[in-house]
């Protein structure tokens, strides 16, 4: 098999101007809508609570919504993730209530309720909760005032003497997952992805600039930061969560699509110190060098995508968006280095000279393959 | 020119072999256990321990089907975990409180690998279930607590000296001492410099009045919050050691923060309580007439208490009669630390009490010398006499002195108990992450079917397009594979989902490098070169985009180990790992198996490397 059977070098650089003026309409979008829109922050970055509650049987978002809104958070985002039995509840900061209390209080009003729509008792709804309130009851000095407590965060009266008639695992309501981020962490995180990106970014640009030259640090820096704006962009545009792990995609795809230009830059050089290659001009070493990588970067690519796909199909919720923005950043990667790095390489005026210095001739002239 | 000299064959062979062995553990799975760990310092796990464990399960006919003493507890494993939880509650009711009996799961792997050191991939909390909690100390209580301390110590010191001085204030971190007159300013400035080292001071003088205005050292400030901090990991660590968490994890990260990681818990309201929990300490006077007396005793046993007496027992077990009015609260206590009897030299607990403490021990002692007091601590409801020493001499200034008949070892548990009464700080939980086991469980077998399925779908493209070289060319990736968990087992880094996913990223990164060099080769042989030639040159040439890409890859993942925190670190730590063990397989283990295969024949006509295509001969 072999899937790329080109005679010619494709003339990519004859249209470098069209694929900029393209990329820099996507990139302006992007940007527009980040600054409009902003990214949907997940809690991470934000602060405040999620749980992941499963039921037994699907229930109603509305009214688990409703009771939220009772309770007092003002916009509580309720949805079903997975099956409609899953519902993943998420609350903004709330100042006044601790995060043992908050969690506490949430499950017990949506114990109450479901118990109440499916006519049951609250023990049978949730033992899960009564268990550890009566757990934490045996161990209590002042029981008057921890029941006081348990009856404001929604507790029914309970007498714990009587046992309780289901396992948690049957019951109706079951507590799987509870994330409690409070402000000051969010902002951190934030600023630590932020500073992430920097350090990356410059990290990239110095060692290029060390092995090549720093016309192809540059290039290829901007070329996929503007793959990072996209990959934003896009979470932007259709407000998809932005959390800690899509934060571990774009880093890791900045890293990885670099490669990207890395292999078309290792290419450049090769053929500027190719002699039999001396009368091409620049951009037919690009188009050249771009080429003779084309086979390797498609399959490439395509691997890593099978795997990216495999998770994006079996990874379930919580890769979901790991996996889609590794799926946006490997497509991009693609494009952008291929027709953004490589025409920016054009512009900033790389010269046969900037590669072909004497010692990296001394230095190529030992392989004997080259002047 | 494709032979690889014996020893990179032996390297190779070396390398697969260790990989092999550390991911050994990871197939065996895991057992229920029972862990019975020491809740003292004092007490020790050893043999002594061990047997009677042995004992008390065989009395009470669990058959265990290992047990084991390791550095810190005894282990035993059970066939189910019916018994497990059984041999628990028999356990808890033998041993008592002194122990923390803990449900924990061992890895079921033979001994001699647990004997290498090879131990199962450490599973994060998103993966087995369990609480995780950052919490942040408040260090700007914490200063302000010393400072309050040291205003105390100031004021004593000079009353101690006769110094006149017309106040002593406190503002935020700093305080302030007035004088009337310049002399009286100056002796105070020496006298304060002298016993006080760790202010930092200046006078400011106006017309009305001489001030001393004293600030904590910054080291002494630094200093400080370390001990704060410390303590406070101190108290937690005993507190989470009563709720019988098999591997709690308390740590510190960064200067003002504790992390407390449960696995197994679910319960969170529980596990905050506990952690959130304020035991007290207080002083009482002992009743020393009731405590010498046999019959009041042999009474008060029988349920008969004197009136106005509470009976406790001392950490020893003996009974003690102390009485109701409390002399004074655990937080009159600024500190408690070991340390020797300047006269005797015998082992000590160095108390310090705050002002008004002073004040009120130092009237107490006057009035009781020769009798004895008690200190207790209160928790769970629950009181227990941490020590009762015999008062010998009036004691004021607010330095206590307990000594006598004290090991150095009892002389460091009562101050830790002392302090541990209460926290040096206030702390606040400011991230909360809790992961149901049901839900950890299902995380696992995401993290592992999408990487399965994704190494499937490689597999199968790879060996289609490249014929024997993708199958090579999937062996090095398979050998990736078992390089990373190895290595991940070796170390005992924290696995979580993200890690997982990083590892089938790796997988589907590491696979470029032999995409590089099949390209290469099909390049090399479509230019017309031989076979051997053409192996040589590709591998050679796609070494230095190969190191070029990685690098730079490398470069990512560290920034993103630096900066991440949980999760993504989680992510960066497996996603670095791989690139390197990448490098080793997709360019050492391939070469190695090509080299094995081809490099050995004279006359290689053709290499099996899928179909390749040249220009030229597209009408032949």
């Amino acid at each position: 098999m072999e899937f790329f059977r080109i005679k010619r070098d494709i003339p990519f650089m004859r249209y470098a101007l069209i694929f900029n003026v393209i990329s820099l309409i996507t990139f302006l979008l992007a940007v527009v809508s980040l600054a409009t829109k902003g990214l949907h922050l997940g809690v991470d970055f934000t602060g405040g609570t999620v749980l992941e509650v499963s039921y037994q049987q699907a229930p109603d978002l509305n009214r688990i919504r409703d009771r939220m809104v009772k309770i007092g958070f003002a916009e509580p985002s309720v949805q079903n993730f997975g099956t409609a039995r899953d519902v993943f509840i998420r609350l903004p900061v709330k100042v006044d209530l601790s995060s043992a209390d908050l969690s506490e209080q949430v499950f017990n009003n949506i114990c109450q309720l479901e118990a109440s729509t499916a006519n049951e008792s609250f023990e049978a709804a949730c033992p899960q909760s009564i268990r550890s309130y009566c757990e934490r009851r045996s161990k209590e000095t002042d029981r008057l005032k921890f029941d006081q407590k348990w009856k404001q965060n929604g507790g029914p009266d309970h007498d714990c003497a009587k046992p309780l008639v289901k396992r948690d695992d049957e019951a109706r309501v079951n507590l799987r997952r509870v994330e409690f981020v409070g402000p000051q962490v969010g902002k951190e995180l934030l600023e630590n992805g932020a500073l992430a990106l920097l350090v990356v970014s410059l990290g990239i640009v110095l060692y290029l600039w060390f092995r090549f030259e720093w016309k192809f640090g540059v290039s290829a820096i901007i070329a996929n930061l503007h793959d990072v704006v996209i990959i934003l962009g896009c979470f932007s545009v259709f407000q998809w969560e932005f959390s800690l792990p899509v934060l571990a995609a774009v880093l890791a795809v900045l890293g990885y699509s670099v490669n990207e230009s890395v292999v078309v830059m290792d290419r450049v050089r090769e053929t500027f110190r190719n002699r039999k290659s001396r009368s091409l001009s620049v951009p037919q070493v690009i188009d050249h060098a771009i080429t003779a990588t084309m086979s390797r970067t498609i399959i490439t690519h395509g691997s890593t995508q099978l795997m990216v796909c495999s998770m994006l199909i079996f990874g379930g919720e919580t890769l979901h968006y790991f996996a889609v923005a590794l799926t946006i950043g490997i497509c991009f990667g693609i494009y952008s280095s291929v027709l953004v790095g490589s025409p920016l390489l054009m512009w900033l005026g790389l010269q046969r000279e900037d590669l072909a210095r004497p010692e990296t001739e001394k230095k190529a002239g030992e392989s004997g393959a080259v002047v | 020119m494709n032979r690889y000299s014996l020893w990179q064959y032996l390297l190779i062979g070396i390398a697969l072999v260790a990989g092999l062995v550390f991911t050994l553990p990871n197939f065996y799975g895991e057992v229920p256990a029972v862990q019975v760990q020491p809740h003292r310092v004092t007490l020790k796990a050893d043999a002594a321990l061990l047997s009677r464990v042995e004992d008390v399960l065989k009395k009470g006919n669990f058959a265990s089907t290992g047990l084991f003493l390791d550095a810190t507890s005894v282990k035993a494993r059970f066939a189910d975990t019916d018994t497990q939880i059984k041999a628990k509650d028999l356990l808890q009711a033998q041993l008592g409180e002194d122990y923390v009996i803990a449900l924990n799961l061992l890895s079921n792997s033979p001994r001699w690998l647990s004997a290498i050191g090879a131990k199962p991939m450490y599973l994060g909390l998103d993966l087995r279930g369990g609480v995780h909690f950052l919490l942040q100390v408040d260090m700007k209580a914490a200063l302000a607590k010393k400072m309050e301390a040291t205003l105390n110590d100031i004021r004593g010191n000079l009353r101690e000296k006769r110094i006149q001085y017309s106040g002593v204030t406190r503002e935020g971190q700093g305080i302030t001492v007035r004088f009337r007159e310049r002399p009286a300013r100056d002796k105070g400035l020496d006298e304060i410099s002298r016993t006080l080292p760790d202010l930092e001071l200046r006078t400011v003088d106006d017309a009305a009045e001489f001030r001393i205005t004293a600030a904590l050292k910054p080291e002494a400030a630094r200093k400080t919050q370390d001990f704060a901090l410390q303590q406070n990991i101190t108290t937690l660590r005993n507190r989470v050691n009563e709720l019988g968490v098999a591997e709690p994890i308390i740590q510190q990260q960064g200067a003002e923060r504790v992390v407390v990681q449960l696995p197994g818990v679910q319960d969170t309201a529980k596990a905050k309580d506990i952690l959130g929990r304020t035991a007290t300490l207080e002083v009482r006077m002992v009743d020393d007439e009731g405590t010498n007396s046999p019959a009041v005793m042999q009474a008060a046993l029988a349920g008969q208490i004197p009136f106005g007496d509470e009976l406790y027992l001392e950490r020893g077990g003996v009974p003690i009669l102390v009485k109701k009015p409390v002399v004074l609260t655990g937080d009159r206590i600024n500190d408690a630390q070991p340390g020797f009897d300047g006269q005797t030299g015998e082992p000590a607990v160095h108390i310090s009490l705050d002002g008004a403490g002073a004040r009120i021990f130092h009237q107490v002692t006057r009035e009781n010398v020769g009798k004895r007091m008690a200190i207790l601590l209160f928790e769970k409801g629950k009181g227990e006499v941490v020590t009762a020493p015999v008062i010998r001499t009036e004691i004021g200034g607010g330095r206590v002195q307990i000594s006598g008949r004290m090991t150095t070892q009892e002389a460091q548990d009562v101050a830790l108990l002392l302090r541990a009464g209460a926290l040096a700080a206030p702390m606040e939980i400011i991230e909360e992450r809790t992961v149901g086991p049901s839900l950890g469980a299902e995380n696992i077998r995401i993290g592992f079917q999408s990487m399965w399925m994704g190494f499937a779908a490689i597999a199968v493209f790879m060996i289609a397009y490249y014929a024997l070289f993708g199958l090579i060319s999937i062996l090095a990736l398979s050998a990736n594979l078992l390089f990373l968990v190895a290595l991940l087992s070796m170390l005992q880094a924290t696995l979580t989902l993200p890690g997982i996913a990083a590892i089938a990223l790796a997988l589907g990164m590491a696979i470029d490098a032999n995409v590089l060099i099949n390209e290469r080769v099909r390049e090399e042989l479509r230019n017309g070169n031989t076979p051997q030639a053409a192996i040589h040159a590709g591998y050679e040439r796609a070494w230095a985009t190969i190191l070029d890409s990685n690098v730079t890859t490398l470069i990512a993942g560290l920034a993103l180990f630096l900066f991440g925190s949980g999760p993504v670190k989680g992510f960066a730590v497996v996603h670095c790992l791989g690139i390197l063990t990448s490098m080793f397989s997709s360019v050492m283990v391939s070469r190695g198996i090509v080299n094995l295969y081809y490099g050995s024949r004279r006359r290689l006509e053709r290499v099996s490397i899928g179909q390749v295509w040249k220009p030229g001969a597209q009408k032949a």
